[in-house]
């Protein structure tokens, strides 16, 4: 089937839940309205408020007892309306859901698939534009997954529900409506934990994620510059062997995200290329993030967010070197 | 043994009906008509605003916006019953409250049409910026009334949250923080009726909200939110006694329109649910009220109109003429810029952020 990033997630959740009994959705507004953008559409006629629950008003309500569902042997789907207001909930994860099996050696775990929209660049309101990824890497013990297209987003999101694990799976608003992709109507998954491949070149090597996918897809296009461009997928645990080989191949690397450029994922991604692959390479990393400051409001977006030029920029300074 | 240790209950107080009636005994006397006529003329103001608002964003001259449309008594009777030093601690709807406590029209459409820039003008009149985190900014005006019973200014503070927003733990934080620290403020529910999608049965099994104090220890009160004649009594009461801590107001009113221009009503609320509201409208009573005592007629609505159209045209002329900066992202993220982030927007500045031919505006 022909499927946006929206259909596809939606496509997924109803194969999960006809799969398993266990699970469960949860949210603010994900029964009768489908969701804010509509990715649990029609799920809550399908299987009624037991299996597509309206929560109340709390994120933190919604993380906790959801804890409490995987702890009992449910396995909980819960969204959190948007990545900006999941703070409310930062306790319950970073130090519950990722602590219960270590905490126990293991007797006790929290499977549970935390979804919730992140980035910008869609013109909404504070609050609603973050790229939270670093935090909850940083906290450990939890697997973050940010796809960025619809075929990677539903097996994810299906290899997610497999896992025994707490697992975020970020989605990108500017994403999910952004463009079709042919998705396989039954079940797949796309490996956590493992890299893609958007292209693969020789002059330099891209690595990035999320929204920056498509802006960096353009920016080498527009250059005509032979590139791998390394779809990060899943941010924790980072997959350093496809990083790493791409590196030592084209001795150039640029990282690329929408998220502020402090102590972010670039750094983490340029620290392990600079510990393992130092002399392999024939210039310094260059790291192409949004200014260190909080997401501003809608009428400045397209002066914070990266866009194609900035990464061109580094593409003719890399080469250049 | 077993011996009842608590008993507690809610009063709903209403003093003008849908009709335009009002009960004398409950009326405050410094609510003259005079005030009233003011109050009508907030609301409608309010809402022409609405209007516009909702008209800019589907030009795409404005950003996602909340609308008031059927709350404007909550909003309005709220600040009118504030006294000059007072301050107010918004959530994401609260048009009407900056509109009466003099926030200029202009700063409002501006901020709506997506630049921070637009809420500088907030700390003039005792208020701060919209808060979107719904709930979070209750515990600010905890602490903000609290400064104030600190440092004997004798100002109070109002705060306003959704039924929604009840659900938080931060709402019940706040009245129990209020409540130790005796803070001068009033939480003020406007209950609409809707969270998004989700109606106001779906957040709680409470049959009131206003029993939530009970819990903190506080006073509660249920009030016709669409009477702003009983709004700004019940909210006066609570700032005439607020030297002795806080209350929380519950205000019953309805979200007329749609949650923000993002979302859909149509989806999950029976047009029949919005028309039963219809008749109790918080603009019409008060007219109807006016019309009665022959200090409102026709010619005075319509002269009303016009001034508001006009007011609101020349604000939104000034707000479209505003000039954007985007180097001012920079400038006020600390007191003293570091030169790590100097270094970025010397950066930015000198490649024009970047931006190619038909990026941006
Ligand atoms: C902490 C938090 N969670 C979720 C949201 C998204 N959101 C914005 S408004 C809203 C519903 C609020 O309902 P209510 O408190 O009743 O206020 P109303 O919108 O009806 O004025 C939601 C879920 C948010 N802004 N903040
Ligand atoms: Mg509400």
């Amino acid at each position: 089937m022909m499927a946006n990033m929206v259909t596809a997630i939606n496509n997924a959740l109803d194969l999960i839940l006809q799969e398993d009994d266990k699970a469960i959705i949860l949210g603010e507004d994900v029964g009768k309205d489908g969701g804010v953008f509509r990715v649990t559409d029609g799920l809550f006629d399908k299987y009624g408020d037991r299996r597509v629950m309206d929560t109340p008003l709390s994120e933190s309500g919604i993380i906790g007892t959801s804890i409490g569902m995987a702890l009992g042997g449910m396995h909980p789907i819960p969204e959190v309306q948007f990545a900006g207001f999941m703070y409310l909930a930062f306790d319950q994860l970073v130090n519950h859901a990722n602590r219960y099996r270590s905490r126990t050696r293991g007797t006790w775990n929290v499977p549970m698939v935390v979804r919730t929209p992140i980035s910008g660049g869609v013109r909404t309101l504070e609050h609603h534009s973050e790229s939270p990824e670093a935090l909850y890497s940083h906290a450990g013990g939890l697997t973050v997954v940010i796809p960025s297209n619809p075929y990677d987003a539903k097996g994810l999101l299906i290899a997610a529900s497999h896992m025994n694990d707490t697992v975020l799976f970020l989605e990108p608003t500017k994403l999910y409506r952004l463009f079709k992709q042919d998705v396989p109507e039954g079940i797949y998954e796309v490996p956590i934990g493992k890299a893609g491949i958007v292209s693969e070149g020789e002059d330099l090597s891209i690595i990035t994620y999320g929204t920056m996918v498509p802006v960096v897809k353009n920016a080498v296009s527009k250059r005509k510059v032979s590139a791998d461009i390394i779809d990060v997928r899943t941010i924790n645990p980072i997959d350093e062997k496809t990083i790493l080989d791409s590196a030592k191949k084209t001795g150039k690397v640029i990282i690329v995200h929408e998220a502020p450029l402090s102590f972010g994922v670039g750094a983490e991604i340029s620290a392990r290329i600079a510990e393992k692959a130092m002399f392999e390479l024939d210039s310094p990393i260059i790291r192409v993030g949004s200014p260190s400051l909080p997401y501003p409001f809608p009428q400045y977006e397209d002066y914070y967010v990266p866009n194609e030029g900035k990464v061109i920029a580094a593409i003719d300074k890399i080469l250049s070197e | 043994m077993e011996k009842r240790v608590f008993d507690g209950s809610i009063n709903y107080i209403q003093i003008m009906d849908e009709n335009g009636n009002v009960d004398e005994n409950l009326r405050p006397k410094e609510l003259t008509d005079g005030i009233i006529l003011q109050m009508y003329k907030y609301m409608s103001l309010t809402r022409a605003l609405d209007a516009k608002m909702l008209s800019l964003q589907r030009q795409g001259r404005a950003a996602t916006y909340g609308p008031s449309l059927g709350e404007e008594a909550a909003q309005v009777g709220s600040a009118m019953a504030m006294g000059p030093k007072d301050f107010f601690v918004p959530n994401f709807r609260q048009h009407g409250t900056y509109i009466t406590r003099g926030m200029p029209l202009d700063a409002l459409i501006l901020y709506w049409k997506g630049y921070e820039e637009g809420i500088m003008p907030a700390r003039k009149i005792n208020a701060i910026p919209y808060i979107v985190p719904v709930s979070t900014q209750l515990l600010h005006a905890v602490g903000l009334a609290y400064s104030q019973l600190y440092q004997n200014t004798g100002a109070s503070v109002i705060t306003f949250v959704g039924d929604g927003g009840t659900s938080e733990g931060n709402f019940y934080e706040s009245m129990n923080f209020a409540g130790i620290l005796k803070a001068p403020v009033a939480i003020i529910i406007e209950n609409n009726q809707w969270a998004i999608s989700e109606p106001r049965s779906r957040q709680t099994v409470a049959p009131t909200l206003a029993q939530k104090a009970i819990a903190a220890g506080i006073p509660g009160v249920q009030v016709d939110g669409n009477d702003v004649l009983a709004v700004y009594k019940v909210v006066r009461d609570a700032l005439t006694n607020a030297k002795n801590g806080p209350t929380l107001i519950e205000c019953i009113t309805y979200r007329m329109s749609m949650h923000t221009t993002a979302d859909d009503p149509t989806k999950y609320r029976p047009d029949a649910d919005v028309e039963k509201w219809k008749p109790r409208d918080p603009i019409l009573r008060v007219g109807n009220y006016l019309r009665k005592k022959a200090l409102w007629d026709d010619s005075k609505q319509s002269a009303m109109e016009e001034e508001h159209r006009q007011t609101i045209d020349a604000a939104v002329e000034k707000a479209e003429q505003f000039k954007k900066d985007p180097k001012s992202m920079f400038e006020n993220i600390y007191a003293t810029m570091p030169a790590m982030l100097k270094e970025e927007e010397d950066a930015a500045v000198s490649a024009q952020f970047w931006m190619q031919k038909n990026d941006g505006e």
